[in-house]
């Protein structure tokens, strides 16, 4: 009795021990996680804010030596996002629609679904060498129609996949009571299912926006970068990222400055899009 | 009214079929992809054939391509960076689910779901200015006297301390796919029904066993799913790898020399490349590397069917 006593004490100072152990260890591994990344972003808004004022927002980017700003980059990098968007997100929630609402039964439909998940886990670069493949060999330049279809190639599997998740999330009597009415399945899905998600649609297009805003590999070989404001979409458009990775890499030190100034830029903007859509999905609820 | 009718029918059709193609689009462009990189890769693949994937020379001056060297810097970046990523990742996650207390809970998750959104030439440039100096002025020197000196992995570890170089680009990559991973963790970890482990706890288990005898089984799928995931980031990722490991193109034994991954290689020298069979070859590394994260998902995905299949009815 005695003995027994012994081995369970022994064996419930082990598993006491190796509780401790571990749970240190997830403690530690937080501290050492959170001690880079809040490293990161200390260096980041330190570096940004110093170099950040109005003649960043106001001049284009400057020769090496001269003072200038971020202007034509920051309006190219909207141009050439919003395009991103306006090209994928149409195609992406009609897809997503057909897995959710018409594809129940369909043999393709896991097909698609795979193919899409296959799209998404891309890497980005290599979706930047097929618009060069497709568009930049073929008309002879770079342009900004080329990097906003490679954003838009970015663009298309996050909204897919989100829209078809949202629309599945309507509940089936929803669109029973609309089919008992009368109403014909386009209506049904338009004006019902549409609206019900509108919330979570929203939320897979806005986060894609995020999503692109700061890609950087597939715009180096589709809109490339101009120093200078371009007229139209047809030419090479300076972008952000671009410049960022231009200017982060080169030897002069107030392109490096403007560099910084332009990465705190597009974190800021992607940080404020990710809260937007987190108020927006608890006030959407 | 039959008119509405057919009109209604009409538009059913259209709208059906309008989503059909837009689907079917998705399908297009990934063979558009596989079909325009084979023909991209192809002169280069004549000419060089399968000693492409072996060879280890990469010299625009005489055009011999081999993609060993980025092969080697992609795979091993992407070990090192699963090696940091995925303990660290786990261990925030048991942290905000089974030790933080509730008030702290909501601003940790938030803010590491915020630092995944991070675009990752933030990463690299953070690394560029800030990391790679650091790293090479106090941590490379004791690396290569400790870790260098040792038998069998010591020349992994010798070498002149610069600071960029294959470990440090894979160390960024780690630190970058925490937030990512430790976001999903803590996803999967907070759906374990809280009965099943309150009954783990009610019979004395331990939080430790709590969760490797209830949350880890409980959620294997989603793990294995979330580690193939941070894989296939690690081996795609680009902006974050380029400024840091040197783009050199010599195999090194040295982890602490510089090196290249095949996204870094494209991102450095596809715009400035001259000549058909030196875009070409860069076209075959990208095509490596579509195939390599298309095996890793292909598998992830092969391994969840085979883990839900064996697991029988969950309710």
């Amino acid at each position: 009795m005695n003995g027994l006593r012994n081995i369970n004490v022994s064996l419930y100072r082990k598993r006491r021990i190796v509780n401790f152990l571990i749970l240190t260890c997830s403690i530690l591994t937080t501290l050492f996680g959170l001690f880079w990344l809040v490293w990161l972003l200390a260096t980041l808004f330190f570096h940004g804010f110093k170099y950040l004022d109005l003649s960043v927002f106001t001049q284009p980017t400057p020769p090496p030596g001269e003072s200038g700003g971020l202007a034509n980059a920051i309006a190219g990098s909207v141009l050439i996002t919003l395009m991103g968007v306006l090209l994928g997100a149409p195609v992406g929630v009609l897809a997503g629609t057909f897995l959710s609402e018409y594809a129940i039964r369909s043999r393709i439909a896991p097909v698609i679904r795979f193919v899409n998940d296959v799209l998404l886990s891309a890497p980005s670069i290599i979706l930047g060498v097929f618009v060069y493949e497709i568009v930049v060999v073929p008309t002879g330049h770079f342009s900004g129609w080329a990097g906003s279809l490679a954003l838009a190639l970015i663009a298309l599997p996050i909204i897919v996949r989100t829209t078809e998740d949202m629309l599945k999330l309507v509940p089936n009597t929803v669109r029973e009571a609309a089919c008992a009415l009368g109403a014909p399945r386009w209506k049904v899905t338009v004006s019902i299912v549409y609206r019900a998600a509108r919330a979570g649609i929203l939320t897979g297009v806005l986060l894609a926006i995020a999503r692109i805003s700061g890609e950087t590999a597939p715009l180096l070989f589709t809109a490339l970068n101009n120093q200078f404001w371009s007229s139209s979409l047809n030419e090479p458009v300076a972008n952000l990222p671009v410049v960022i990775f231009q200017f982060a890499m080169s030897p002069y030190e107030d392109w490096q400055n403007l560099a910084w100034a332009g990465a705190l830029l597009i974190t800021i903007s992607v940080l404020m899009l990710n809260i937007i859509v987190r108020t927006f999905l608890r006030t959407g609820k | 009214m039959i008119r509405s009718g057919t009109k209604g029918r009409i538009l059913d059709i259209i709208f059906a079929n309008g989503t059909r193609i837009c689907a079917l689009l998705v399908f297009l462009i990934i063979v558009a992809i596989m079909v325009s990189l084979l023909a991209g890769a192809w002169p280069a693949l004549k000419k060089f054939g399968p000693s492409f994937i072996i060879s280890s020379q990469w010299n625009p001056v005489t055009e011999q391509f081999g993609a060993l060297v980025a092969i080697y810097g992609t795979v091993v970046t992407s070990i090192i960076a699963m090696l940091i990523g995925v303990p660290v990742s786990f261990g925030i996650a048991i942290f905000i689910t089974e030790l933080c207390p509730v008030w702290l809970k909501q601003p940790i998750a938030t803010a590491i779901e915020l630092l995944a959104a991070i675009p990752s030439i933030i990463y690299g440039m953070w690394g560029l200015f800030v990391f790679a100096p650091f790293f090479g002025d106090h941590i490379e020197p004791w690396i290569s006297d400790t870790l260098g000196r040792l038998p069998v992995i010591g020349p992994l570890f010798s070498g002149p301390p610069l600071g960029i170089g294959v470990l440090t680009a894979g160390i960024i990559l780690g630190i970058m796919v925490i937030p990512f991973m430790a976001s999903v963790f803590r996803d999967l970890f907070e759906v374990v029904p809280s009965v099943l482990k309150e009954s783990a706890y009610g019979i004395g288990a331990t939080t430790w066993e709590v969760i490797k005898k209830i949350v880890l089984p409980y959620t294997k799928v989603g793990v294995v799913g979330a580690i193939m995931l941070g894989l296939g980031r690690a081996l795609g990722e680009t902006m974050a790898v380029t400024f840091v490991i040197g783009n050199a193109d010599r195999l090194e034994t040295s982890l602490l020399m510089p090196g290249n991954t095949i996204s870094s290689s494209l991102a450095n020298q596809f715009t400035e490349a001259v000549g058909e069979i030196y875009t070409s070859s860069l076209i075959a590394l990208g095509l490596i590397l579509f195939l390599l994260t298309f095996m890793v998902l292909a598998l992830a995905k092969y391994l969840l069917i085979r883990l839900t299949l064996k697991e029988g009815v969950r309710t």
